[in-house]
């Protein structure tokens, strides 16, 4: 599938792709979007990626291997998740909000960290999939 | 409509189980997706339907008014999707391995402990 | 208390780890553990005979009620000083018994470990811990009557007591917990202030045979009997201390336990004379036809059994204190006994009563105290055989109306008894010695001094009863008996009926020993009734059951997962069709339906032909493809019913998926197709009804109203609460965040079996 137009139009597809599963993550509090879809979407954008130019130099991109993004993923929500009982003395996933909305992003607290999370667990997982499985077919 | 997509959640499941029940290992695949999609529609509609009113609170307001769609099966159906996502590639992949090691699609044929992998 | 039940317990596991220095000469210092618990438990007499109750209890699981409380009363000490007195004898015994033997440790291991259990069983004062320990009695038992392991007989016995033992064990712990539950304590001691309560209760009649059930299985009563015949092939230590003195008297020991809480109706009595005395005659008449040693032991074992549930029966407080006396009285004599027939055993290797004769000129010590034994079981004056008789008597002789009828029977089964005690005691010692065993001689006074010292002690008790009353009968009466009456044993109680049935009883007894000769024709004889033995009947009961069982299975575990789908589709095919048909009203208000436009119409189409086509197509791209359509539906579908984030999640993995089956697709297998016609239009039938079942359940559903409490709550406060305004997404990673922590966990789950599934097996295969 090494076409000539696929190929140059991922160059700029990556991290054109990137930002908006980003953006789709960091307005899912407010609007639809969040984690979940903004995780498929990166995913997407890298097996894409890989389609036109390779799974090699995908990986070169990457730089780490998928894999290691759950765990991350996994560490990030989990210490968003108990961040209430260590500084706040509150019960376990307690939203934790700053007081002033930061532009752009909005309200912070520690639901978006938790967010992030599952957008790294769900990249991590589906990349890990893909990748091994067109890797040994 | 709702009555509508009560037949299709029907079909659905019918289709699914139907697909389970073949011999053929791709099939069953195929069996568990399509179940899977006629659980999800059967929790949607249980929520009951609601067009054009997305659970989202207006950014001038700061509590949900009026009519709205339930939140709580999207909730569910969402995580659903994801986790079937994960399910059908472990599936596919089960199924991949099996043909490679036993050289047979036939389920029938598995039914033994036995066999030396 | 706790220390003492304890004890057996840590010395076993002691053995696990030290075992092989208990092999040699140590073995004999085991015998320590028993007889230190036996002189502490001595320490106990006086207060004991004083009618005290000494009372421990120690916390376990208080919110079940069920705690490790001990009582000591008469009834408790009589049995910790058995099981701890025979058992230092017979620990002692065994050290020259199975001298050398290469798992001897193994052995003291185990017989400590019931010791303890045993302990544990008549200290409790809790139903619940009871039963505990009731279990490991039985289950430390098999391990003893399966210890010769390479035979299968040995193996064979040791599950059918298990068996027999383990039911009783369950329908014990059905009793308890009923028991428990009307009394409101699992306290033994404090059910007897609710004894009316039980009485009156419903279930009463339940707990009765639950409890009887316990009993009659553990202490071998008919029709279950046969375990303990069988349960002889264990080595004669275990059967002397298990099988006679100790265990089967465990049944007993609850019965007795549970006199004063359930004896208030006359189903208790009427049952417990009826199967007590069928049980001692049975038995006892099966004596005559046997001619092992053993076989005559346990025989009479049961038949003694019998007497003493019977004498429960009876129930009045000289059958209980007749039946306190007689427990001693047997513990002595039949523990004598078996170890006499293990000495016999063990020198000349056989235990055909046919074939031993004369052995007193090669085993005196033996054959004197083979003689005292058959005194005591005979009943015969001096000994405590003869008073435990006479209270026999007596018991039957006071019970209204059918006592005459009692009291010949137990007179018949005392005169069996009294044949058997010779038969085991005196016959291998008389008569002319035969030339084979002429060159024995007398084996380690290890193994003769604990029967002499068992008979002495059944003389010294005979002369002074006076010593038995005041330890063990008083104490016993006033803790089971309602209205106690202070009473006296005596030796002598002057011409009287009961004295001329006990010499009848002796009379007619020497008169069956010297006229009958045991012979093997009879034991053949017998043999042929085993056709309607219980024992037959049971184990083809057994049989059958594992063959309808093994039916069972077969017609449900097929290997099919075909089968298993479709038994399951049927299943919820009839219980749903029966639960919505049965009471099926179709409320749906038409107007408050959504209105349906030609956009959702096309939509629902393309739906409904991709399903269509998935099923029915004959390429796998096609039905790849078709499926690829159906996800897009449903992508579109959620957009216009108010589910933004479901649409776009759907078309994501949609996308995703898709992408995985053409990586995969040319790997998977083609098409295969396997069924014939008929099979396909039988599983249709089965999806479709079940579609159809499905789509009915809905339109039920959506008659009812419904509950938007939770919604709500999450629609008004997940902006107060969580600062967020997709409440979606707030449920999502706030107000369930840790369901969706979870979620994602189980996503790295099949992300690393999908892994796992393909690199991990290249690596192995790389090695090869």
């Amino acid at each position: 599938m090494r076409t000539l137009i696929l190929k140059s139009a991922s160059s700029y597809l990556l991290p054109v792709l990137l930002l908006f599963s980003v953006f789709i993550l960091l307005r899912g509090h407010y609007l639809p979007g969040g984690g979940f879809v903004g995780g498929l979407v990166a995913a997407i954008a890298f097996v894409l990626d890989a389609f036109s130019n390779g799974l090699d130099k995908t990986k070169v991109v990457l730089k780490v291997h998928p894999g290691f993004l759950m765990p991350l993923g996994l560490l990030i929500a989990f210490l968003s998740g108990i961040t209430p009982i260590l500084f706040s003395d509150l019960p376990l996933m307690t939203g934790l909000w700053a007081d002033d909305p930061i532009p752009v992003i909005g309200a912070l607290g520690s639901a978006l960290f938790f967010d992030l999370g599952v957008y790294l667990v769900v990249i991590g997982a589906s990349l890990t999939i893909i990748f091994t499985i067109s890797e040994s077919a | 409509m709702e009555i509508i997509l009560a037949i299709i959640t029907g079909v659905l499941y019918a289709s699914g189980i139907y697909m389970i029940l073949r011999r053929s290992m791709v099939k069953l695949i195929l069996g568990i997706i399509l179940l899977g999609n006629g659980v999800n529609l059967l929790i949607f509609l249980l929520g009951r339907i609601t067009k054009g009113e997305p659970p989202i609170i207006d950014s001038t307001e700061k509590v949900l008014q009026g009519v709205y769609a339930d939140p709580i099966p999207q909730a569910l159906i969402l995580t659903a999707i994801v986790i079937s996502f994960g399910l059908q590639a472990f599936a596919i992949i089960l199924v991949k391995r099996t043909y490679k090691v036993l050289k047979t699609d036939d389920l029938d044929q598995l039914n033994t402990t036995d066999e030396d992998s | 208390m706790l220390a003492a039940v304890l004890l057996g317990f840590l010395f076993s596991l002691f053995l696990v780890f030290s075992g092989t220095y208990f092999r040699g000469k140590l073995a004999v210092l085991s015998s320590l553990i028993p007889l230190s618990l036996f002189v502490y438990f001595l320490s106990y007499l006086p207060e004991v005979s004083n009618g005290e109750v000494i009372y421990q209890s120690y916390e376990w699981i208080p919110s079940f009620g069920v705690n490790l409380s001990f009582t000591l009363d008469g009834l408790a000490l009589l049995f910790a000083l058995m099981i701890t007195g025979v058992g230092s004898l017979v620990f002692l015994y065994t050290s020259a018994y199975l001298k050398d033997h290469k798992y001897l440790d193994r052995f003291y291991g185990y017989l400590s470990l019931f010791m303890a259990a045993m302990l544990g069983l008549v200290l409790s004062d809790n139903l619940m811990s009871m039963f505990i320990f009731w279990e490991l009695t039985s289950i430390s038992s098999f391990y003893l009557i399966g210890f010769n392991n390479d035979k299968a007989d040995s193996r064979k016995s040791a599950l059918v007591a298990l068996g027999i033992t383990g039911i009783g064990g369950l329908l014990l712990l059905g009793g308890a917990v009923l028991l428990g539950d009307v009394a409101g304590t699992y306290r033994i001691s404090e059910m007897l202030s609710s004894r009316e309560a039980i009485a009156d209760s419903s279930s009463y009649l339940l707990i009765l045979l639950l409890i009887f059930g316990a009993a009659f299985t553990k202490s071998a009563q008919f029709p279950f009997h046969f375990w303990l015949p069988g349960a002889m092939k264990a080595p004669t230590p275990v059967s002397t201390y298990l099988h006679s003195a100790t265990m089967v008297k465990a049944g007993i020991y609850l019965l007795f336990r549970m006199t004063p809480v359930l004896n208030g109706g006359d189903i208790w009595h009427t049952i417990l004379i009826i199967v007590g005395a069928v049980t001692m005659l049975y038995s006892a008449i099966h004596i005559i036809f046997r001619t092992d040693l053993k076989g005559i032991l346990a025989y009479s074992t049961i038949s003694a059994l019998g007497i003493l549930v019977f004498l429960i029966g009876i129930g009045t407080q000289a059958a209980l204190v007749a039946a306190a006396v007689f427990i001693v009285v047997h513990a002595l004599y039949k523990a004598s006994l078996f170890l006499i027939t293990g000495i016999i055993d063990h020198e000349t290797g056989t235990r055909d009563i046919t074939q031993l004769a004369g052995l007193r000129k090669v085993l005196m010590p033996v054959a004197i105290a083979g003689f005292i034994a058959a005194l005591i079981s005979g009943g015969v004056p001096p000994t405590l055989g003869f008073v435990g008789k006479d209270l026999i008597y007596e018991a039957t002789l006071h019970y209204g109306g059918s006592a005459v009828l009692l009291t010949v029977l137990a007179i018949l089964t005392k005169i069996l008894l009294f044949y058997g005690g010779f038969l085991a005691g005196v016959k291998p010692f008389m008569g002319k010695l035969p030339e084979k065993y002429s060159k024995l001689h007398l084996p380690s006074p290890l193994m003769w001094v604990p029967p002499l010292l068992m008979t002495i002690a059944g003389i010294v008790f005979g002369i002074f009863p006076g010593l038995i009353e005041t330890a063990i009968a008083k104490p016993i009466a006033m803790t089971q008996v309602i209205d106690y009456e202070s009473f006296h044993l005596k030796l002598w109680h002057g011409f009287n009926t009961v004295l001329g049935l006990s010499a009848i009883t002796i009379t007619l007894g020497l008169v069956l020993y010297f006229a009958l000769k045991p012979k093997h024709s009879l034991e053949t004889a017998i043999a042929k009734l085993d056709v309607i033995a219980p024992k037959t009947l049971l184990l083809q009961l057994s049989t059958g059951f594992e063959k309808f069982s093994t039916l069972w299975t077969n017609f449900f575990q097929t290997g099919y997962l075909r089968h298993y789908l479709s038994t399951i589709v049927a299943f919820l095919i009839v219980l749903l069709g029966f639960l919505l048909f049965s009471d099926f009203s179709l409320n749906i208000d038409f107007n408050t339906l959504t209105e349906l436009t030609i956009y959702e119409l096309s939509i629902l189409t393309m739906l409904l032909i991709g399903v269509l086509y998935t099923v029915f197509t004959k390429s796998r791209l096609a039905a790849v493809a078709a499926l690829g359509v159906v996800g897009l539906s449903f992508s579109l579908l959620f957009l216009f019913y108010s589910a933004p984030d479901l649409a776009m999640t759907q078309f994501s993995v949609d996308t995703l998926t898709v992408i995985l089956f053409v990586l995969v697709l040319y790997k998977l297998p083609k098409y295969l197709n396997l069924s014939d016609t008929k099979i396909r239009i039988k599983h249709g039938v089965l999806s479709i009804s079940f579609g159809v079942l499905i789509t009915l359940l809905i339109l039920r559903v959506l008659g009812e109203p419904k509950n938007a409490e939770v919604s709500e709550y999450y629609a008004e406060n997940a902006y107060k609460l969580a600062h967020g305004k997709n409440i979606v997404n707030v449920i999502l990673v706030d107000f369930r965040g840790i369901d969706t922590m979870i979620e994602i966990s189980v996503l790295i789950v099949a992300a690393l079996g999908v892994f796992g599934l393909l690199k991990l097996r290249l690596k192995t295969r790389d090695k090869k």
